[in-house]
């Protein structure tokens, strides 16, 4: 049993690995879909605590969530499992490409299917946003912190201004601690049912 | 004593890389320039190629640093050095979340954080989607990324609502794979 959750964990996440284009973002509705939708290994809840916990500690988020529901799976053993599936697929690309080298993605042929992948990189991104939205709970604070962050990084991209996540990150926290100690109650963070 | 350079190098990309790859190129191109690994122009080069792979950039920017310097067991300590801090601090993190969370504190800025988190990448995400069918400032309209952006768009919204099931994610980089090896030729 303990085995075949570790091979299971190092198989799924070496899937994830070989289709995550795009970066971090792209990746969190990939992981979602299968270790949340189709595994069941994590709640959505424990997804979007992780979400948050990967963009505040350092290292591609990739990593991070693989660690963390390795080791939510399978302790120790699982947790390497899972972030050494997920570093293989890329390892292996790149250490191909860095040895027998060349331009490969300017070949017509890759280059059209990389044009078609770097559309779908937006839709993915655009589901993991929605996916959370949906399953938030929603008060007056947290639309309100929702409508805030989506206009201030959309304005920002739009305009072209350089407006860092981790800035609207560290204003939001702030608000939402300040409004929490002024009136002594909890913030709602449990996900939706 | 090169694997030592490598790995210290990396490991401090890996320590203080926060706010995903985009965030981290700064520090990649800082430690990377001051080795004297990569130049301008091949550290460029380097990023296109990490973006059109699949896996984290800083992974991948890792690996192929590591081959280029010393050829298999260079990637390895690299890649190992890259990924360690993020490994190790998660692991700490799992063991002691769920007294961490209960923290009415923590339950706060979690309560902030989250919905802030999914304002940005729906508007990321949106962002993205539009760039491909609106110019932006002077940036020419690319009428293949627009039609593949609309194919995209019907395929999905088709399979939800008719067929009523949602695509999964690799079946959506599928078909945009296939879509634009078609949409190209034209």
């Amino acid at each position: 049993m303990k085995k075949n959750i570790i091979a299971e964990l190092l198989l799924n996440f070496m899937k994830i690995g070989l289709f995550t284009f795009g970066g971090g973002y792209a990746m969190i509705s990939m992981i979602e879909n299968i270790c949340v939708e189709k595994k069941g290994w994590i709640t959505h809840d424990d997804m979007m605590n992780i979400t948050v916990i990967s963009e505040s500690t350092p290292g591609p988020i990739a990593i991070n969530c693989a660690t963390f529901v390795g080791s939510r799976q399978a302790g120790m053993a699982g947790a390497i499992a899972a972030t050494f599936g997920i570093v293989r697929p890329s390892f292996i690309i790149i250490y191909a490409i860095a040895v027998f080298a060349g331009n490969f993605w300017q070949l017509p042929f890759l280059s059209n299917i990389l044009g078609g992948i770097k559309i779908a990189v937006g839709f993915l991104i655009a589901d993991a946003g929605l996916t959370m939205i949906k399953k938030m709970k929603k008060n007056k604070k947290s639309v309100g912190i929702m409508a805030f962050s989506f206009l201030t990084i959309a304005a920002a991209k739009l305009l072209s201004v350089n407006i860092s996540v981790i800035t609207v990150m560290c204003l939001c926290a702030a608000f939402s601690l300040f409004t929490c100690i002024i009136s002594g109650k909890n913030s709602g963070t449990e996900v939706k049912k | 004593m090169i694997y030592l350079d490598l790995f210290y190098g990396f490991l401090r990309v890996g320590c203080f890389a926060f706010g995903g790859a985009y965030g981290a190129i700064p520090l990649i191109r800082d430690v990377v320039l001051s080795y004297g690994w990569l130049n301008e122009e091949t550290l460029a080069y380097m990023i296109a190629v990490s973006e059109s792979t699949p896996g984290p950039i800083m992974v991948n920017l890792a690996t192929y640093i590591g081959t280029s310097q010393d050829g298999f067991l260079g990637a390895v300590i690299a890649t190992l050095a890259v990924v360690l801090p993020s490994f190790a601090v998660i692991l700490a993190v799992t063991a002691i979340m769920s007294k961490f969370l209960r923290s009415p504190y923590v339950q706060a800025i979690m309560g902030g954080l989250k919905p802030c988190l999914a304002g940005v990448i729906l508007a990321t995400g949106l962002c993205m989607i539009l760039s491909n069918c609106v110019p932006f400032w002077g940036a020419q309209l690319d009428v293949h990324s627009l039609i593949i952006t609309f194919l995209l768009a019907a395929v999905i919204i088709f399979s939800k609502k008719v067929m009523k099931k949602k695509l999964s994610s690799v079946s959506i980089i599928l078909v945009s794979a296939l879509i634009g090896s078609i949409v190209y030729c034209f």
